[in-house]
């Protein structure tokens, strides 16, 4: 499909349905093939209940497909273990959600540790010198030792963003990363995602109802009604 | 590393409910207290108990009886046949216990074990026209000093005074106060087989036990020999051991060897030591209630914070957390509550012995006030600690397991 030859795609869908059941069983998604190639910055756009987010938790590991199959770095997920996937999602994929998701209790700094603390190929020594460099490289270095609920909501999901990339990811997945933000720090963390994406090359797939943002991707995916209705590449 | 991470998570959840989780500490807390005080109050006074039974009456005693009549003849000859006797009287014997002197000899070689012949029997101790009926105990004094605490509660005179006086006894407080009896005075005692001694009173006891201080009197072996109109016979081999808690096997090897009943003071306190066993039971089942109780406390809290952290849970996993570590994350919450609710108990119990320790009790009739026994161990702070880490993981576990069992889907999915 998209791929071309001899790439392998970063994450690929292939025939994805998603059925939730409930009492009267939901269809989010529906046949879905996708492909999305490495350094690719593909935004998902939709109407509300389109199923953007439900395609974007199942890119990123975070929900299972009732059918069909999904592929990170070219390797069926069907048959892993909640633990294989968990350990796919530490060292291979970030998240940045709506709410930003920070813990309360800990500090900026705490809060972007974690994940390499969990992971633990690092020295305790190396994981505070990245976790600082991946403040400053947002401009929040100097927030490091406050605590979340002290800071404003643009830096809030900048330390999520620094937290996502914690790991190096390959993949950055975004829900909505600019639903809560006022007109500035939308542009402000826009800008960071499209440089993700240009400077760093990692694959940055990001759900959104934003029109700048998603016109600001040079791919575009579409879903109405849990389908895939147009993917537009510029 | 990642031990570091999952205790730092455990420590800020639980600050996060900061006043339920110090309730729930001290109810850990509370139980260990109280488990470290009336352990140490039940296994103090059973010990002071077992000590007094130890104390007061020697470790075995060899009977001149048998445990059972001895089986007739044509039953020993025919023991699979169809036999029936009838009309038949068991075989008298001379009581008393054949060659006890070479018994006792044989017996007093060992190392640690002290034994004496003793003869017992009853007599009618007679003063001014006033009759007490008493039971008889010939010894040997320089042996007694060592079996029973009789030496230690002589308020008056010593039993050794009967090696010094002829015909001498030494009786219990409440018999010289009913016959009006003093020191050196000469009372009549009369024997079942009608023989009548004027004995001297050269000593005079007090053990706080009605039984002896009202109806027994102590005297030479061979003076109650002679009462008793049984020369050369004792009835009763008296035996202390250097490890009492062995008691009851001796005594089985010697019945196997001699044939003589012969009992060991478990044997004969047997209601006692149950009564012990029912106690412990009532101690542990109390304790076990005081932390089911707690436990339910810290299950509480937990599951609250589990309910309330489901956010947090949930990044925690999109993240890569895995189910186990989440599952680790509240076991560790409980593992704290149950270790700070230990330390916090062995103090409340340290504070609870130090206030038992100070209690007084004046028993009627003793003169002397009495503490509570307590026996300190580091046994009971253990159990204590047991108790409490156990069962607070064990309610941290089932919250712990739900806290693993969310998906994280549903609750971003919910929440954006």
């Amino acid at each position: 499909m998209n791929a071309t030859a001899g790439e392998v795609p970063v994450i690929e869908l292939r025939g994805v349905t998603r059925i939730l059941q409930e009492a009267v069983p939901v269809t989010l998604v529906r046949d879905i093939d996708l492909s999305i190639r490495r350094g690719e910055f593909v935004s998902v756009t939709g109407p509300s209940g389109s199923g953007k987010s439900s395609l974007l938790y199942l890119l990123g590991l975070l929900d299972l497909p009732t059918k069909g199959h999904v592929f990170i770095d070219g390797e069926d997920t069907s048959g892993y273990s909640v633990d294989k996937l968990a350990e796919v999602r530490l060292a291979k994929l970030g998240f940045v959600f709506q709410f930003h998701f920070l813990l309360p209790e800990f500090t900026v700094l705490q809060n972007v540790t974690l994940p390499m603390l969990r992971l633990g190929r690092l020295s305790e020594s190396e994981i505070h010198e990245r976790g600082m460099s991946l403040l400053r490289d947002f401009e929040i270095d100097d927030q490091a030792k406050k605590r979340p609920d002290q800071l404003s909501g643009g830096q809030r999901q900048r330390v999520a963003v620094a937290r996502a990339l914690a790991n190096d990811p390959a993949v950055i997945l975004a829900d909505e990363p600019t639903g809560n933000l006022d007109m500035r720090n939308s542009e402000i963390v826009q800008g960071i995602f499209a440089d993700l994406a240009a400077k760093q090359g990692r694959t940055v797939i990001a759900v959104t109802h934003d029109k700048d943002f998603a016109d600001a991707a040079p791919r575009n995916v579409h879903l109405v009604d849990g389908k895939i209705d147009s993917d537009t590449r510029r | 590393m990642f031990w570091r991470v999952s205790i730092g998570i455990a420590a800020a959840q639980l600050s996060y409910r900061r006043r339920q989780t110090i309730v729930s500490t001290l109810g850990v807390a509370l139980g260990v207290g109280f488990f470290v005080a009336t352990s140490a109050l039940m296994s103090g006074s059973e010990q002071d108990m077992v000590r007094r039974l130890l104390d007061n009456a020697p470790h075995i005693t060899i009977k001149d009886e048998f445990r059972a009549a001895a089986p007739q003849p044509v039953f020993m000859a025919f023991p699979e046949g169809a036999v029936t006797l009838s009309s038949t009287k068991p075989r008298e014997y001379l009581r008393g216990i054949k060659n006890h002197g070479a018994k006792v000899e044989e017996l007093s070689q060992q190392p640690g074990v002290i034994a004496e012949a003793a003869l017992m029997g009853q007599a009618i101790v007679r003063y001014a026209s006033k009759d007490a009926s008493a039971g008889i105990a010939g010894i040997d004094p320089e042996k007694e000093r060592f079996l029973t605490t009789i030496e230690d509660n002589m308020r008056e005179g010593s039993l050794m005074r009967l090696k010094t006086s002829s015909q001498g006894m030494v009786i219990g407080r409440g018999m010289a106060t009913r016959l009006g009896l003093g020191m050196d005075d000469l009372a009549t005692v009369v024997s079942p087989t009608g023989l009548v001694r004027r004995m001297k009173v050269v000593g005079i006891f007090r053990t706080g036990n009605l039984l002896l201080d009202e109806g027994q009197a102590y005297m030479l072996i061979k003076d109650a020999q002679v009462l008793l109109d049984k020369p050369f016979i004792a009835n009763r081999i008296r035996i202390k051991i250097a490890d009492p808690d062995i008691a009851e096997d001796i005594a089985a090897q010697l019945e196997a060897r001699w044939g003589y009943r012969t009992e060991s003071w478990q044997e004969v306190n047997r209601d006692f030591l149950g009564l012990f066993v029912i106690r412990n039971v009532i101690t542990y089942s109390i304790v076990g209630a005081i932390m089911a109780v707690a436990s339910f406390g810290i299950f509480n809290i937990i599951s609250t914070i589990v309910m309330e952290k489901r956010r947090d849970i949930a990044i925690l996993m999109s993240m890569g957390f895995r189910a186990a570590d989440i599952q680790w994350i509240f076991l560790v919450q409980g593992v704290f509550v149950g270790l700070i609710g230990m330390v916090l108990g062995w103090g409340i119990g340290l504070v609870l012995l130090q206030m038992l320790g100070s209690v007084e009790i004046n028993v009627p009739g003793l003169m002397d006030t009495q503490r509570l026994p307590l026996a300190i161990g580091f046994f009971q702070f253990g159990i204590g600690g047991l108790f409490a880490v156990s069962s607070a993981v064990a309610a941290a576990w089932f919250p712990a397991r739900k806290a693993a069992q969310v998906r994280p889907v549903d609750i971003i999915r919910g929440a954006t």
